[in-house]
């Protein structure tokens, strides 16, 4: 297995491919719970004057007729009005493109924005859903059996690739 | 503590909640569990779509063979915020008066595909009958039977108490007046000393505190005044007019006299108590409308939580 790359370091070289993107006054929402990372982190590198919002996407899920309602205590909390502004989803890892499709109606369930754009540190390909990224930290190759999960080890960010529980 | 049959009818093999009947024999987890997903819920009515696809494609019926339009448009509202299709039946006025017993009744629901019952009846036991004989899948919610339960109010009470007071075990509560015919007041003290509420009051009349309820746990006063000393919570019930035969009190308006909730007695209670009522409240009868009104009421605070924690309860049964 490859080494994987650092997310702190995807984190300023995503910041640096957004800056001169977005509008000023664009919100940035991260998806539960490593989009919440990332999303704090750009936030302060990018300098944004709108506050960070967070979106948990559980009650968007399509799988919850097969795995279940979980005891979800996070909520989506979006700190600005969202009517009109233009919004950026930040998320870890995008893969089969399902948690955007839910966060992107989660989000619609608090207004209209004008335009929303994704951001995720890392594509590992593998979608099942018409979704691409506006802005990718890097493409990640990983073994169709594992999932790349993003951990925050007291407040530093670690990739590591793990066996899918079948 | 060992499951009752009734608490074993309420949850399947994996614990996991398949009815909701009554709080009685109810897990302290399970119930923390509801009050959890309930916190997730009392955001999605804050919102501007105040819907979620979580039920989408069920059909709930509200089975009311006793009316009540408020209890039964709470479920309603509930189950149109998680997607469900919705039927209301207040089967009172119709199939029962033709002479077709509860289980028929039932039956043909469940033959025109109901995914979940939410049933009232006058009869204590008539939601957890309905659970014996419904097809596995099928989950029953009790919405009030006879004097015996009336689970998602006692959960929604607690979900209000664990709002304001955060944590149960250093809490006084004190339930007040009709306690005899309360099936609200029996939800509540089952599922307060499941908490572990460690001084559970119950203050009444002696002919309408019922009799051996300290088996429950609770301390019964008489003298409101000293029932009502140093509560962190005070719940005061409903008079049941309607099923009162009129030899168990001597008015009303001696009742407010002695245990109605005003000013003055709340006084009593820690500054910082809250004052609770399950609805609908009899101005001037169990409470003075300058404490239903009053800083310290979270009355309608526990009507818009009851839409969560019901919503929260549907959304657990209809999910496998």
């Amino acid at each position: 297995m490859s080494t994987l790359p650092d997310p702190e370091e995807l984190v300023r070289a995503l910041a640096e491919r957004m800056r001169a993107q977005l509008p000023p006054d664009a919100g940035l929402v991260g998806v539960y719970t490593g989009g919440a990372w990332v999303a704090e982190r750009l936030h302060r590198l990018l300098g944004l004057s709108t506050p960070l919002g967070v979106l948990a996407v559980t009650l968007h899920r399509d799988d919850f007729g097969v795995i279940g309602l979980h005891r979800e205590s996070r909520r989506s909390q979006i700190p600005f009005s969202v009517d009109g502004r233009e919004v950026v989803l930040v998320d870890d890892v995008l893969h089969t493109g399902r948690t955007v499709r839910a966060a992107v109606n989660e989000l619609f369930d608090f207004g209209r924005p004008s335009a929303v754009r994704l951001a995720v540190l890392a594509d590992r390909g593998g979608r099942e859903l018409p979704v691409a990224a506006d802005f990718v930290g890097t493409s990640i190759e990983v073994a169709s059996g594992e999932e790349l999960v993003l951990s925050n080890d007291n407040g530093r960010l670690r990739f590591a690739a793990v066996k899918r529980p079948d | 503590m060992p499951l009752s049959p009734k608490a074993s009818l309420q949850l399947g093999p994996d614990g996991r909640l398949r009815h909701l009947l009554t709080t009685e024999g109810l897990p302290a987890e399970t119930i923390r569990l509801i009050l959890d997903t309930a916190d997730q819920f009392v955001s999605v009515s804050e919102r501007e779509v105040k819907k979620v696809p979580v039920l989408r494609g069920k059909s709930i019926f509200n089975v009311f063979f006793e009316n009540s339009t408020r209890t039964r448009t709470t479920f309603e509202i509930a189950a149109k915020r998680l997607s469900a299709d919705v039927i209301n039946l207040n089967v009172g006025a119709s199939s029962t008066s033709k002479g077709e017993t509860l289980l028929d009744t039932v039956w043909n629901l469940q033959a025109m595909d109901a995914d979940m019952f939410v049933v009232r009846h006058s009869e204590s036991g008539a939601a957890h009958l309905i659970a014996r004989h419904v097809k596995p899948g099928v989950a029953v919610i009790n919405a009030g039977d006879g004097r015996h339960a009336h689970p998602t109010q006692g959960l929604l009470d607690m979900y209000t108490i664990r709002h304001y007071k955060k944590d149960f075990s250093g809490l006084t509560v004190a339930i007040v007046g009709d306690v005899l015919h309360s099936r609200v007041a029996r939800s509540q003290i089952h599922a307060l000393k499941t908490l572990g509420v460690p001084d559970l009051r119950v203050i009444g009349p002696k002919t309408l505190v019922p009799e051996q309820v300290e088996r429950l746990g609770v301390r019964v006063f008489h003298d409101m005044a000293a029932g009502l000393e140093g509560c962190d919570v005070v719940i005061m019930l409903r008079l049941q007019n309607e099923r009162m035969n009129g030899a168990l009190l001597p008015s009303a308006g001696e009742f407010f006299k002695v245990y109605g909730l005003n000013a003055e007695k709340l006084a009593l209670a820690k500054p910082d108590a809250i004052v609770m009522h399950p609805g609908p409240m009899n101005r001037g009868v169990e409470i003075d409308s300058a404490v239903a009104d009053g800083r310290q009421s979270v009355i309608l605070p526990q009507v818009t939580f009851g839409i969560a924690v019901r919503m929260a309860v549907m959304s657990m049964l209809g999910s496998p």
